[in-house]
């Protein structure tokens, strides 16, 4: 393939081609640098000025590299209660009792393991980075306010969420055990590539019987940098990035999701979680508390427990268990992990990686780059350029990955594409840490190829590309 | 494997260590003519020597803790328990300065867990009020009790603990895969000596009847000679990671840690030294230390629990760092140790910023100081567990003073660090951040 180098503005209106055309590199005077009609990064500031130079476990561990010293001490403060377990109410540590009774985990970290990603559970070893949401069928007229509010119809016994662990006296709703089926996929030059299926199983259901019209969603925990930094991208940017109906026929129709705002009671654009189903960082945080360690704040008064778990009889935590003042901490520190410098740009096979990651079409829902709005509260987060590498839309990502479970208007074959910032470090951070909303992926490979719907035909020139540019595609993905 | 938070490098001449003593060199200024700019290589140099002290000065008042604990097992009386008792706080107060050791230099935070873990689930020592006792869920070790038990099954794990020695507790940290199974280090010999602490936010700290430690009928809550047994190899191993550490920053030895930091590029020397002030100031002292506990009004994240005696760890952990920045550190026997410093590096270049600094570093010993002193007055005395009381308006304000204090004094320490051409405090892999 030819590779044109040109400088000076070029504007290319059509759709980026990878076969047969010639691709052309605009290196603009400010510094900027486009490729095949997507902007190619060419600083290693990934998360702007707070960006941290760290490449190790703890890479995803550090404050915004810009934060001021008070704040510094608050995201302290924030890492402690994310790190630190709740404990059953009542107990001496007033602050961090309430836990459960029914519960994931009883710390942000036991799922968010080092800040990073969570892994599906090993072979005979209890799921706690990844759980079962779960649903049951709607009526969209007889559910309506149930859809409005919460986007799915969660179980009338389950609730919302499979939650696998209790306090003692109390039993875990169940257990849940994963197994797998292996299957082949061979690329174009004859490479086979061995790939993983989940099967989940439920088994010992203590609530009664679990229903033949359950549906679950399986979710592991994502990373946690540079969330604040998501969140300040202003809503009209993302908004402009969405095609529903597919207008430019680039056979990508991504979409915003349209979800719950409980602060303000009504309905506002969603941006966090596997399928966008949170509108921001806070609500996402109290959703966690309250689904997975059963946990009550001023925002979710209730957690996953119904009527019929009889949770009421184990002391609560005091009302809301995590206080306001707690709660604030913890979202000021989940919206303050600095996202890590990119590594090895002066490489050729990492640059070449680029150019194919913008030709291949990844870039076109990984949309590589945004600058946020301005916060005066949060200086650190304002007017940065920052390369996430994801435009937050849903997209039809296939059979192969759909959980066919609906979410407010996410159907059950779309999720949010995925940022793809820290993603070279992810297993550096979480050694098991997989890929894809289930961990399935164990490499960046395997995540490509997991890839259907509307990324059927980046993912199919990917497996047309001779062994080195899948190779150079995969190191500048490590890179990022 | 015994003794198993000990990197490499473990061939060390531990009797060079020992000829060093105290008060041989106070006041001794070395490592640089005096008509020269100080450069970073003898800073650095320096501030091995400061460790040295530092951490001989914590071996020599084990060893005086190791030989009222003796005493005590030997001769269980209320007067000896109380020796003990003594001995253990004065043992902290160099302990507690060379914690700023620990940051920026990981092999002294990778020892660290052996010696000064934190908070620990104390049922898997001993006997615990069970009301009063919280531990982490799930943790199977949280309520083992090895002195009472010739074997122990923690995460399906049976051990056999029948003969305790001081390399079967090292063993035995974080066993089960919790770090909150804390089984040696100065909070472990806390608890033996002082017992739970069951007053909550109201005065008074553990009572442990010395009767715990008295042999035949007069044995209280059974198993004295385990108990008794325990203490004495808990102590051994507090000498001998002490001795370890020591010869780690001796001077003379070509394969040991000081001997690696001093060859190493001194600039990042200086980088390891504002970082270790810095993490410890802000993040550890100021943060975990300090605020958390007073945000979520929790005795239970009280550092020196057992003892009351946390006022005095803040206090030493912030002169921790005011010695590594003035190259000063008095000892145990009151000598002084000096020698080129931060301050000497930052006055060369930029001497308002260093004025500065010493003056902030000056004011959070004055705001910790009046922690200490509020906890020690003999009238109405305010431990810590008791300012971060719900409601205690008075405590509070005594404890964010000193968190402001080392909060500003931090911004000073990052401006030293751009002043002397560190752009970045990073961490290099100590693991710990601001």
């Amino acid at each position: 393939m030819k590779t044109l180098l040109l400088t000076g503005a070029l504007a290319f209106a059509s759709a980026p081609l990878f076969a047969g055309a010639a691709v052309a590199t605009v290196a603009g005077a400010d510094g900027s640098s486009e490729h095949a009609g997507y902007a190619l990064q060419t600083t290693p500031m990934t998360g702007g000025d707070g960006t941290v130079n760290q490449s190790d476990t703890n890479a995803f561990s550090l404050p915004q590299g810009n934060l001021s010293m008070t704040k510094r001490l608050d995201f302290s403060v924030g890492n402690s209660f994310f790190r630190n377990p709740w404990v059953e109410a009542p107990a001496s540590t007033k602050a961090r009792d309430g836990l459960g009774p029914l519960f994931n985990t009883n710390a942000c970290q036991g799922c968010h393991l080092k800040d990073g990603r969570g892994h599906p559970p090993a072979v005979d070893t209890p799921s706690v980075s990844l759980f079962l949401r779960l649903a049951v069928p709607h009526d969209a007229v007889k559910d309506a306010d149930i859809l409005r509010t919460n986007g799915f119809k969660p179980h009338p016994v389950y609730g919302a969420q499979l939650q696998t662990s209790a306090l003692p006296g109390a039993k875990p709703e169940a257990d849940l055990v994963l197994s797998w089926t292996k299957r082949i996929e061979v690329l174009a030059d004859g490479t086979e590539v061995e790939l993983r299926e989940p099967v989940y199983t439920i088994e010992n259901p203590n609530y009664g019987p679990l229903g033949d019209n359950l549906l679950i969603s399986p979710r592991v925990a994502p990373p946690m940098i540079g969330m604040g930094l998501l969140e300040a991208i202003p809503a009209e940017t993302v908004a402009a990035l969405a095609d529903s109906d597919d207008t430019n026929g680039d056979g990508i129709s991504g979409r915003v999701n349209q979800v719950w705002d409980i602060a303000s009671q009504q309905t506002v654009p969603g941006r966090f979680g596997w399928k966008a189903a949170e509108p921001d960082v806070h609500q996402q945080s109290m959703g966690a508390f309250a689904g997975d360690m059963g946990l009550t704040s001023s925002l979710k008064t209730a957690t996953d427990c119904t009527p019929s778990q009889n949770c009421d009889a184990w002391a609560n935590g005091g009302d809301p268990e995590v206080t306001d003042k707690i709660a604030d901490f913890v979202t000021f520190y989940s919206k303050s992990l600095a996202v890590p410098a990119r590594r090895d740009m002066g490489s050729a096979t990492v640059q070449q990686g680029a150019r194919l990651f913008n030709e291949t079409g990844c870039a076109a829902c990984h949309t590589p780059t945004y600058v946020t709005g301005v916060n005066p509260q949060r200086p650190d987060l304002s007017s940065q350029t920052i390369w996430p590498y994801s435009d937050l839309l849903l997209h039809d990502m296939g059979p192969a990955l759909a959980d066919g479970r609906d979410e407010f208007l996410a159907d059950g074959n779309e999720w949010r594409t995925a940022p793809l910032w820290g993603v070279g470090l992810a297993q550096q951070v979480n050694p098991l840490a997989g890929f894809l909303h289930d961990g399935r992926a164990r490499t960046l490979e395997e995540a490509i190829l997991w890839h259907g719907g509307e990324a059927q035909p980046a993912s199919d020139r990917y497996r047309q590309m001779m062994v080195k540019e899948r190779n150079a595609l995969i190191e500048f993905l490590t890179s990022l | 494997m015994p003794f198993l938070f000990r990197p490499a490098p473990m061939a060390i001449a531990v009797a060079a260590l020992l000829v060093a003593g105290c008060g041989t060199n106070g006041s001794v200024a070395k490592n640089q003519p005096a008509d020269q700019k100080i450069d970073n290589s003898a800073v650095v140099a320096h501030y091995a020597d400061v460790a040295h002290a530092t951490f001989e000065d914590a071996l020599i008042t084990a060893r005086t803790l190791n030989a009222a604990t003796d005493r005590l097992i030997a001769n269980p009386t209320e007067a000896n328990l109380q020796t003990a008792k003594e001995a253990w706080y004065a043992a902290r107060v160099p302990y507690q300065q060379s914690e700023v050791f620990r940051f920026g230099n990981t092999l002294v935070d990778d020892w660290e867990g052996q010696v000064n873990a934190w908070p620990l689930d104390e049922g898997l020592i001993d006997y615990v009020e069970s009301d009063g006792y919280q531990y982490e869920l799930g943790n199977a070790g949280a309520t083992a009790n090895i002195i009472a038990s010739n074997s122990i099954n923690v995460g399906g794990e049976q051990l056999d603990v029948s003969t305790l020695t001081a390399e079967l507790l090292a063993d035995l940290n974080e066993i089960g895969g919790s770090e909150a199974n804390v089984a040696s280090g100065y909070h472990a010999i806390e608890f033996l000596l002082w017992g739970q602490d069951l007053n909550g936010f109201s005065a008074g700290s553990g009572e442990r009847p010395v009767s715990d430690y008295q042999q035949g009928t007069d044995c209280t809550n059974g198993n004295c000679n385990r108990r008794a047994d325990y203490l004495d190899a808990v102590t051994d191993l507090l000498i001998d990671d002490l001795e370890w550490m020591t010869a780690q920053w001796a001077e003379g030895s070509s394969d040991n840690y000081r001997a690696q930091l001093t060859s190493a590029d001194a600039s990042e020397g200086v980088q390891k030294m504002l970082f270790g002030m810095g993490s410890l100031s802000l993040g550890e002292l100021a943060g975990e230390r300090m605020k958390v506990a007073l945000e979520a009004n929790s005795f239970e994240d009280e550092h020196d629990c057992f003892s009351d005696n946390t006022h005095n760890s803040h206090y030493y952990n912030g002169q921790g760092i005011q010695n590594v920045y003035t190259g000063t550190y008095r000892r145990v026997d009151n000598s002084v140790v000096t020698g080129p410093s931060l301050a000497d590096l930052v006055e060369q270049t930029n001497p308002q910023l260093n004025a500065e600094l010493n003056k902030q570093l000056n004011e959070s010993m004055q705001a910790l100081g009046l922690i200490k002193a509020k906890a020690e007055s003999s009238q109405a005395p305010m431990a810590f567990d008791m300012m971060i009381a719900p409601g205690n308006g008075e405590g509070a304000k005594i404890v964010n003073n000193a968190i402001m204090a080392l909060v500003v004094q931090t911004g000073s320490i990052e401006q030293a660090a751009r002043e002397l051409g560190i752009e970045a405090l990073s961490p290099d892999d100590a693991g710990h951040s601001f």
